[in-house]
């Protein structure tokens, strides 16, 4: 599903040129439960945003879902985001004046679905969240907890093929982070890839799959 | 795609979240807008009023004066003596096709005594179409009669301040005065005219030409006026005076004036007042604008993660753009329709405090003003749209 060959990509900082990710070479197939660890600026954040095109690399090729994606243009790449991927982050980045319903519809609403059909799909996610009896309040009513469940569900709500999550219980406790992980886990058990980008060795271990990275290149992969 | 619905409700949204930010923006325009909007219409309510007073006399005069405003080499002695402006060239004037009244004016000062009242006023000396070519209106009696213009009788015309000045309440009909040292029958009074520019036409006594011209000691009148029929061609009709004068006087030795140009020269004035005004109101628009343009390169900065989330959501970059272009669009427009109300009402209180200051709201001006209002707005809204749609996600999103 996910394959990625000779995937380079630098930065250019000052003069110098930092090689965030080196000749890359991975596959995912769907429905796999991936963790992706190492300390930080190993490019494990990097790698996540190229395969959430998110970023483009300098160089390599890139195929989802056996087509091509390093050619594609910018609304293309916006249009897969769209329909494909999911991202669920560190900081949840859910708008502080919308309602926890109004974010989880956010991205049908950018897809132009009609606002019934939205409404039911994101209450019918939130209730699978546990978290319908909170539709109405805005993020700063929610705990950290609830907070990234409705960061979840917003992730999921186009039935996504993959879920990229970057340090998904990096800014919560442990109980809401076990909790989190156990969600995201119960969707990858629904058929849904699940790559998880964490610090956290107890997240990671719990991943099938466990890559590791070090000076943007993969040094371990099952 | 985005359906215009939901995309409206995005904007309003936005905006609501940042209620103070959008209420400073929307100022920044209402204020320029009120100051353009309220500024014009002082000019082209000044303007108006100079060129009233000027057409209350109506606008198909043209004025012929003696002399000609050229230079010669060398004294023309004799033969360059201009002849005088006489009743007779004034009758003769009459017989132009189209000139419906011809005036020949003189202007002087005398005493006027009347029952033992005494007062200096001025004295015209005008002929019997004078009510019609000055739109003057006669309150009492009768304008002088449309005499022989050589042999006049002694009959007398008052202007409204004199009248009250002599007579009081008293009605002057029929009375006699003497104007000058001579007698004269007051035959009928003037309604007032009021002040124009400096000259009050309202103390004045108004007698047969020929006969100011005796009292004056003159042989020669000091301006004619003439009036053409409306519609008629103002062109053709100076030629003819032109021909007649070249005819009577051998050559061209009079200066015509027509009222057209002096409202023209006038116009263009007064149009650089407006102008000028419209230009004051017009730097506080561009420093709205620039207002504007700082308040909403602010707001993208704040909002940078916010894009960025936007973009891992699937939104198109064209959608970010008319996302926040949409913003400034309707902080722009509403802030002009904010600045239009109260420059409008602004100038209707400033009528009701001054009503002396003439105040006219200006269509020209204040579209003009609204169109740049929404073209600054937009300006200063797609700049930072630009560049807020050109930013990476990524660091968008790691922006917080």
């Amino acid at each position: 599903m996910i394959e990625l060959q000779a995937i380079q990509r630098d930065f250019n900082v000052g003069d110098q040129t930092i090689h965030a990710l080196q000749q890359i070479n991975l596959t995912i197939s769907q429905g796999e439960y991936v963790s992706i660890m190492g300390p930080s600026g190993s490019g494990k954040s990097t790698l996540l945003n190229v395969i959430g095109l998110l970023d483009r690399p300098s160089s390599g090729t890139y195929t989802l879902d056996q087509a091509e994606i390093t050619a594609l243009s910018d609304d293309e790449r916006a249009d897969i985001r769209q329909h494909k991927i999911g991202f669920i982050f560190q900081f949840f980045q859910l708008l502080p004046r919308l309602t926890a319903q109004e974010n989880v519809e956010l991205p049908m609403l950018l897809a132009g679905t009609a606002p019934f059909v939205r409404q039911q799909r994101a209450r019918k996610v939130l209730q699978s969240l546990d978290i319908l009896d909170r539709a109405g309040h805005r993020p700063d009513q929610l705990s950290g907890g609830q907070q990234q469940r409705v960061a979840i569900a917003r992730a999921t709500v186009m039935q996504p093929k993959v879920i990229l999550a970057d340090e998904p219980t990096g800014n919560l406790d442990r109980h809401s982070g076990r909790e989190v992980i156990r969600i995201l886990e119960r969707l990858n058990g629904e058929g849904m890839s699940l790559i998880v980008v964490t610090h956290d060795p107890e997240v990671g271990q719990r991943a099938k799959r466990h890559i590791r990275m070090i000076d943007g290149k993969i040094t371990h992969s099952d | 795609m985005l359906k215009l619905r939901d995309f409206i409700r995005l904007i309003v949204m936005a905006i609501f979240c940042h209620r103070l930010r959008a209420f400073l923006t929307m100022l920044c325009i209402a204020i320029g807008i009120a100051a353009v909007v309220l500024l014009t219409s002082i000019g082209e309510g000044i303007h108006r009023f100079v060129l009233s007073e000027f057409t209350q006399f109506g606008t198909n005069l043209i004025g012929i004066n003696p002399g000609r405003a050229t230079t010669v080499g060398a004294s023309v002695g004799v033969f360059g003596a201009e002849r005088p402006l006489t009743i007779d060239d004034a009758e003769a004037l009459k017989r132009i096709a189209n000139v419906e009244a011809v005036i020949p004016m003189v202007q002087g000062n005398a005493e006027i005594k009347a029952f033992g009242k005494s007062r200096r006023s001025t004295v015209y000396g005008v002929g019997a179409e004078f009510p019609t070519v000055f739109t003057f209106n006669v309150s009492a009696g009768r304008f002088l009669p449309d005499d022989d213009p050589l042999a006049p009788r002694a009959y007398a015309v008052l202007g409204y301040t004199l009248k009250n000045e002599l007579f009081g309440t008293k009605s002057p009909l029929g009375q006699y005065i003497r104007i000058g040292g001579s007698r004269y029958r007051v035959i009928g009074t003037l309604e007032s005219k009021g002040q124009v520019l400096g000259f009050d036409l309202d103390d004045a006594v108004y007698i047969p030409t020929q006969r100011s011209l005796a009292m004056f000691n003159r042989d020669s009148v000091m301006e004619i006026d003439l009036l053409y029929k409306e519609g008629a061609n103002q062109q053709q009709i100076v030629g003819a005076i032109e021909k007649l004068i070249i005819a009577r006087h051998g050559k061209m030795d009079v200066t015509i004036t027509t009222q057209q140009q002096m409202l023209e020269i006038l116009g263009s004035i007064l149009n650089v007042l407006t102008f000028a005004v419209g230009a004051l109101g017009g730097i506080s628009l561009l420093v709205g604008g620039v207002g504007i343009l700082t308040i909403t390169t602010i707001a993208v900065r704040e909002r940078t993660s916010e894009i960025g989330l936007y973009r891992a959501l699937g939104a198109r970059r064209i959608q970010i753009l008319a996302l926040f272009l949409g913003e400034a669009a309707i902080l722009s427009g509403l802030g002009g329709v904010i600045g239009l109300a109260v420059g409008l009402l602004g100038g209707q209180l400033l009528q009701l405090i001054f009503p002396a200051l003439p105040t006219h709201f200006s269509l020209f001006f204040t579209s003009l003003s609204v169109i740049l209002a929404i073209i600054i707005g937009l300006i200063a809204g797609v700049l930072p749209a630009m560049h807020a749609a050109q930013l990476d996600p990524v660091t968008a999103l790691r922006a917080e």
